[in-house]
């Protein structure tokens, strides 16, 4: 499946492969996101989903293959990728010992936005109880809840964000994904949930698998 | 950063570890009072040694737990900095209330009277050494679940410099020598500390979460 480039590309990756602990996860990975475009990273318990993304923003640096931020090649472009990055793994990056608000402050937010997003993730009440009473879900929410402060930045990658979400958390965040898209955002996730997302593109990474590869278009994959 | 860590309730446990060992010290090698005068300096630094090392190993471990030490190494600011401001943290939460403690300590241990100025000093600057080069250790171990034992093993050789010259600042004082030089020396050390261990102790986060 190929798509024409029309928009810049944000971040590309040529012929990417990875590894864990002396495993090979996948090889021959390519896709390119450009702005506005998001792109659903699929694949089972580990096929390297979550290696896949930390590659990406440059905690592991165990990979062949070459990934580009706007057309500058890591780890030079690095940096200027890290200025543009909202990044939230499997743990969300909530401090137990503070409050909601507390946490939404360390990142940088006012009090009155970081406020405003606590009540967009529907934990408004909360703001003032500490993360450790709080049920997982609602500490999802406010891990999320740096997704609806204003200015964020353009490039959000997201390791399962839908854990532990309920049907309206999860319609809430599509809709402040399109709205991220539509201002031309780009949106890197992984998920095992279907996502209501306009144009939302795919990469499987048992595509890419070492057993099974693809000689040489198999992987392909340019969404903008 | 500041704001979460004065909320951790371990403040406590260093300090109350520091008295109460040093409360039983008396009870365990007679209570002669020559005798605890002689042994009071090394005692009372071993001590604040082992309190500051004893809380080394929870620095990074919440962050690390909850993924905000991911966080912040994605920063485009450097490490640096939050290594040195979470060590700075550390020293306030521990190495800072051991100085403001030592004098009755020093009184618990009938230590002569002239080394109670030179003890807050020397422990003053010492301890903030300690909690800066324990943060290496603490980096380095931050991945492995219990880290107990080898971060004690990584951290105790690089304690040894400032554990001579703070015993041995505070020997001088009470034999009436000039300490000016061994509390010099212990500036220097800190000095030293301060520019290189958060340095190395970002180098460790990065190879930690490398995995």
């Amino acid at each position: 499946m190929s798509v024409t480039n029309k928009s810049p590309a944000v971040l590309q990756v040529r012929d990417l492969a990875c590894e864990r602990d002396g495993r090979r996860l996948f090889e021959g990975l390519d896709f390119t996101l450009g702005a506005g475009a998001a792109i659903q990273v699929k694949g089972g318990n580990g096929a390297g989903k979550t290696t896949l993304l930390r590659t990406l923003i440059g905690s592991t640096s165990d990979y062949s293959g070459e990934i580009l931020w706007r057309g500058q090649v890591f780890p030079q472009g690095l940096r200027a990728m890290r200025e543009a990055l909202l990044y939230i793994g499997h743990r969300g990056g909530v401090r137990g010992g503070l409050t909601p608000l507390e946490n939404l402050t360390w990142y940088g937010a006012t009090k009155t936005s970081a406020l405003e997003a606590l009540e967009r993730v529907d934990l408004f009440g909360f703001e003032d109880s500490l993360c450790n009473s709080l049920s997982a879900g609602q500490n999802r929410r406010v891990a999320l809840a740096r997704m609806f402060l204003p200015q964020a930045p353009c490039l959000w990658i997201l390791d399962e964000p839908l854990t532990a979400l309920d049907v309206a958390g999860v319609a809430a965040l599509e809709k402040q994904m399109t709205t991220h898209l539509g201002g031309g955002g780009s949106l890197l996730l992984t998920s095992h949930q279907p996502l209501n997302i306009m144009g939302l593109n795919f990469v499987d990474l048992s595509d890419c698998l070492v057993e099974e590869s693809f000689s040489d278009t198999g992987g392909e994959h340019v969404f903008n | 950063m500041l704001l979460a860590l004065r909320k951790r309730a371990d403040i406590a446990n260093p300090l109350l570890f520091f008295v109460t060992v040093l409360a039983l010290l008396p009870l365990g090698v007679g209570p002669e009072p020559d005798l605890l005068a002689k042994m009071a300096p090394g005692m009372i630094w071993v001590m604040a040694l082992l309190a500051t090392m004893l809380s080394q190993e929870s620095l990074f471990r919440g962050d690390f737990e909850d993924g905000t030490l991911e966080q912040l190494a994605l920063l485009p600011q450097p490490l640096y900095f939050a290594v040195l401001a979470k060590s700075l943290v550390h020293w306030i939460a521990t190495g800072l209330p051991l100085a403001l403690l030592s004098p009755l300590l020093a009184l618990m241990l009938n230590l002569p009277t002239e080394g109670y100025f030179c003890l807050f000093v020397s422990l003053f600057l010492g301890t903030a050494s300690l909690s800066l080069i324990g943060a290496i250790g603490a980096a380095l171990t931050v991945a492995l679940r219990r880290p107990g034992l080898l971060l004690a093993l990584i951290v105790m050789p690089l304690y040894v410099p400032v554990l001579i010259f703070g015993t041995g600042a505070v020997q001088a004082a009470i034999d009436g020598y000039a300490y000016s030089a061994q509390l010099a020396i212990l500036a220097a050390l800190l000095a030293a500390a301060a520019a290189l261990a958060p340095l190395a102790a970002a180098g460790a986060i990065r190879i930690s979460l490398d995995n």
